[in-house]
C-alpha cells in the first residue's frame, strides 16, 4: 500500500448514537465570528494604532472618555467576547490536532478553558465596572 | 482490486516526481498549505497578545497611575515595532479568513484559491506599507529628537 492512503478514513470513532454536531456548529461560528472581528477589531487597530497619532495618545483619561460612551463599551465588549471565543476555539483545534497523547491534550485543553474564563471575567468586569471617578482620589 | 493498486501506484510515483505533483489534487506544498500554516501562526500570536492586553487594560481599575505607566512601554521603539508586527498578524489573519469564506461558500471558491492568496497578499502589502510608516512615524521622530 501507499503511504498516502489512510486506514479507513471514515470510521466514526465514537457511536453514531453518540455524535453530535457541536464540530459543525462551532466551524460555523468561526465563520461568522470572523466576518464581525473584520470589523471590529480592524476598526479597534485603525483607531488605537493610526488615528490621530496613534498609540502615543492613550493614556488613562483617553480609556476614560472611550468608555464613557455606551457605543465603546458594547463595541469593546463584543469584541472580547467574540474574540476570545474565537481564538480559544481556534487553539483547541490546534491541540486537537498536535497534541499525542490523550492526557497531554486534556491538561492543555483544561489550561486553555481556564485562560478564557479568566480573561472574559477580568475583561467584562473591567467594562462594566470601569469608573472614571477614580482618577479624583 | 488491481484499479487500485494501480492507483496508488500512480500517486507514489508523481509523489516523487515532485513538479508535477503540484498539479495533480496534492494539497501539500500548495501555496495553500503554506496559507493554512500561516493562518494557524498568526492566529495563535493574536490570541496570546489577546491575554496580555487584556489584563493590562485592566489595570485602568487598579489606578491611573499604574495604567499610564504600562501603556507608556507601548510607546517605546521596539514595542512599537511588534505592534506593526501584530497589525500585520491580524491583518493576514483577517484577509485569508475572508478567501478561507469564499473557499467554503463561493462556488468557484476552490478554483480560485490560489489567485486569490496573491490578491491578499497584495492588498496585504500595499495597506501595510502606509500602516507601517503612520504608526512608527512619532516614535521615530521621537527617537531622533524631535516633538
Amino acid at each position: 500500500m501507499s503511504e498516502l492512503a489512510l486506514e479507513r478514513p471514515r470510521a466514526p470513532k465514537r457511536a453514531a448514537a453518540r455524535r453530535s454536531n457541536f464540530e459543525l456548529y462551532s466551524w460555523l461560528f468561526m465563520r461568522i465570528s470572523g466576518l464581525a472581528l473584520i470589523v471590529l477589531v480592524l476598526g479597534h487597530l485603525f483607531i488605537m494604532n493610526i488615528l490621530d497619532g496613534g498609540v502615543h495618545r492613550i493614556n488613562w483619561g483617553f480609556v476614560a472618555g472611550r468608555w464613557a460612551s455606551p457605543f465603546w463599551q458594547f463595541w469593546d465588549l463584543s469584541m472580547l467576547w467574540l474574540a476570545e471565543i474565537h481564538g480559544g476555539n481556534g487553539l483547541r483545534t490546534i491541540i486537537d490536532d498536535y497534541a499525542r497523547k490523550d492526557s497531554t491534550r486534556f491538561w492543555l485543553k483544561i489550561v486553555l478553558y481556564v485562560s478564557m474564563v479568566l480573561i472574559l471575567a477580568v475583561g467584562t468586569m473591567v467594562i462594566f465596572t470601569f469608573d472614571p471617578g477614580i482618577s479624583a482620589n | 482490486m488491481s484499479t487500485t493498486a494501480s492507483a496508488a501506484t500512480e500517486a507514489a510515483a508523481s509523489d516523487r516526481a515532485g513538479a508535477s505533483r503540484r498539479q495533480g489534487t496534492f494539497y501539500r506544498g500548495d501555496p495553500g498549505m503554506w496559507s493554512w500554516v500561516l493562518h494557524r501562526i498568526t492566529g495563535v500570536l493574536t490570541f496570546f497578545f489577546l491575554f496580555v492586553h487584556v489584563l493590562d487594560t485592566a489595570l485602568v481599575r487598579v489606578s491611573p497611575d499604574t495604567y499610564n505607566e504600562v501603556i507608556e512601554t507601548y510607546k517605546t521603539p521596539i514595542v512599537n515595532l511588534l505592534e506593526v508586527g501584530l497589525v500585520g498578524a491580524v491583518l493576514f489573519h483577517a484577509l485569508n479568513g475572508i478567501r478561507v469564506m469564499l473557499v467554503d461558500f463561493w462556488e468557484k471558491g476552490p478554483k480560485f484559491q490560489k489567485p486569490m492568496l496573491w490578491t491578499i497578499l497584495a492588498i496585504w502589502v500595499v495597506v501595510m506599507i502606509p500602516g507601517a510608516f503612520f504608526m512608527m512615524k512619532r516614535t521615530v521622530e521621537v527617537m531622533f529628537g524631535g516633538h
